[in-house]
């Protein structure tokens, strides 16, 4: 594939650009495509786990970690900066994706999905409940915090978050893309395909597991401080199971045997929610289901999926 | 803790446990013959709740006792019209593909069901206690509680049990719904309807998680996000006793149940947090859940 541009590589560059440009021509979208940069990298985590065949139903539980991160930091320390809340994202679901990570590759297909759910449960209760620290339901305001200690304007801000999501969405799309082409990104891929053989060849399925599994779990924290610096808000809400489904969704939606498919996926789920919520703002939910349920009967391979159908129906089938 | 509280704590953990084990024995026994995590059960649920007050609603000016059949009727209309709605054509185009797709089709049902809900019966609590004053209080070692809630939630509860032990384990139906879980391509080759099987079960066990709605709403109020609730709440039960367990469940929901009334009036905040604990504490140990079959990795 390297060196050559395959229609989804060029699918991928315009979106970036797009994302890059169109903001400044509309400055409302410069939120929804932040939002939509940000989810998508919570999805290429999931993305990087379906490629292991592996589902997380409680995926949402790094998202909020990462959220979390930066709103315990504003509240307690108080004074961030974009560059710390990220790092303090990254670092915090990391170790949290390590820990849950050593307890969960042991087990596949719905004893993983049920684990990971029971995991984020737990920690969306400790949230909900914990109200001396986290101020319960109503969850902590993340005030807009400084980059490199410039201070910025709203309007400025919205664009200053949204080009920083844009270049780690497109350093994560590429990494991902990488580690996916590496040995490593094979092996993981063997998972799904044949574990025993894997084994047989001398590594270890739940240590190639585990590094996806940690790398997931980092992109799930990056994202949800973003979402939490672009929202000012975190809630723990951000980990409740419907959250958790909806970036399965997403990934579903979008197509999870490419990496572009997490922002292609996530593109499509906030703009279909923009403009459901601004038309039929109580019914927005109902049109998501609707397009979630025709694209798992009609395409399962989601929005990437149609291409890549179209191009092995020209091979001769499968 | 007093005598007088311990008492409280356990006839609370009684009945909630009975309303949780109705709910969770229709997603384990969905699970057991379908091999689908029905996403869309708390959905079920929380319409059985919802139909249930719209019924009863309309009948208790006639007659309070009336409000009685008006429960069950609506908790068989949700759990054959629902049901059989979602088995047929959501599910039945994808048995044989992708487990993912199965388990993301039933949460696309749920995001589609909770909206209808907002829509038809509005984001306002609903109450509706007739049932639960018709029947008189009973005192138990000197604590005070409805017969509702200590003896007829659990009677049906522990009917239902009974009932589906007695379906599966000795008659002709059950007999063909175990053969398709033991072994569905022998089963279908002896001549059983597979499918047939698949739809029968899926309206079973959506109409139990529909009769476990419409016997909580005399003791509680409807709100928005019940149904949300209700699935990962009876999913840790199921996930806990072990998918498919219809005896295990039982037990699980009580020691839940107990668990969590207790929680409650010792240190109220961790109520939330019991269930998904214990989850996670079973699960890390026997990933089968407490009473289920280990079987060998499948690879």
């Amino acid at each position: 594939m390297a060196g050559r541009l395959t229609p989804i590589a060029l699918g991928a560059t315009v979106f970036f650009l797009v994302a890059a440009a169109a903001p400044l021509f509309v400055p409302s979208w410069a939120t929804l495509f932040a939002l939509i940069l940000a989810k998508g990298i919570v999805v290429l985590g999931i993305i990087l786990l379906l490629q292991a065949g592996q589902v997380s139903f409680g995926h949402a539980m790094f998202f909020t970690t990462g959220a979390y991160a930066a709103a315990f930091w504003g509240k307690f320390v108080g004074g961030g900066d974009i560059v710390l809340y990220l790092a303090l994202g990254a670092i915090s679901s990391t170790v949290f994706g390590l820990i849950v990570g050593l307890f969960v590759v042991r087990y596949r297909e719905i004893f993983f999905g049920m684990l990971n759910l029971a995991f984020s449960m737990v920690l969306w209760s400790l949230l909900e409940k914990m109200f001396h620290y986290t101020n319960g339901a109503d969850g902590i305001r993340v005030a807009r915090p400084t980059l490199l200690g410039w201070a910025f304007t709203p309007e400025t801000f919205q664009y200053v978050i949204l080009y920083i999501s844009l270049l780690i969405a497109a350093a994560a799309f590429i990494g991902v893309q990488r580690y996916l082409d590496s040995p490593l990104g094979h092996m993981l891929r063997a998972i799904k395909s044949n574990e025993t053989r894997l084994e047989y060849l001398g590594t270890s399925a739940r240590r190639v597991l585990l590094v996806g599994y940690v790398i997931s779990a980092m992109l799930g924290g990056i994202g949800g401080t973003l979402v939490a610096i672009i929202q000012q808000i975190a809630t723990p809400e951000f980990g409740y199971w419907t959250k958790s489904g909806e970036f399965v969704f997403i990934a579903i939606l979008g197509g999870g045997a490419h990496a572009f498919g997490a922002f292609a996926g996530a593109a499509m789920f906030e703009i279909v929610r923009y403009f459901a919520a601004a038309q039929l703002a109580n019914a927005w939910q109902l049109i998501l289901g609707v397009v979630l349920i025709v694209i798992i009967l009609y395409a399962p391979n989601g929005l990437i999926g149609l291409r890549q159908r179209d191009r092995r129906a020209k091979q001769g089938g499968r | 803790m007093n005598s007088t509280l311990a008492t409280l704590a356990v006839l609370d953990g009684i009945s909630y446990a009975a309303l949780v084990f109705l709910v969770s024995v229709g997603l384990s026994l969905i699970f057991g013959v379908l091999r689908v995590v029905n996403v869309a059960h708390g959905s079920l649920y929380a319409f059985g709740a919802y139909l249930a007050a719209t019924f009863s609603i309309a009948v208790a000016p006639t007659s309070p006792w009336l409000t009685y059949p008006a429960l069950l009727a609506a908790s068989i209309v949700i759990g054959v019209v629902c049901g059989g709605l979602i088995e047929r054509f959501l599910l039945r185009p994808l048995y044989g593909r992708d487990d993912v797709l199965q388990l993301l089709i039933t949460f696309a049902a749920f995001m589609v069901m909770d909206n209808l809900q907002r829509l038809i019966w509005g984001v306002q609590p609903i109450f509706a206690n007739e049932p639960l004053k018709l029947l008189p209080n009973i005192s138990v070692f000197g604590v005070n509680y409805t017969s509702y809630q200590v003896l007829l939630l659990p009677c049906v509860a522990l009917l239902t049990l009974i009932g589906l032990r007695y379906f599966l384990r000795r008659t002709l139906s059950g007999a063909v719904i175990m053969a398709v879980t033991e072994d569905r391509e022998a089963a279908t080759a002896i001549g059983i309807d597979a499918k047939r099987v698949y739809f029968v079960t899926f309206i079973i066990g959506a109409s139990l998680a529909a009769l476990g709605g419409a016997l909580a709403l005399p003791t509680t109020s409807l709100v928005p996000g019940m149904g949300a609730d209700m699935i990962v709440l009876s999913f840790a039960v199921a996930a806990t006793a072990g998918l498919g367990q219809i005896e295990g469940t039982a037990v699980t929901a009580l020691m839940i149940g107990l668990a969590r009334a207790f929680i409650i009036y010792i240190e109220p905040e961790f109520e939330v947090l019991v269930p998904y604990l214990l989850m996670v504490l079973v699960l890390l140990v026997r990933p089968f859940g407490l009473f289920g079959a280990t079987s060998l990795r499948r690879i």
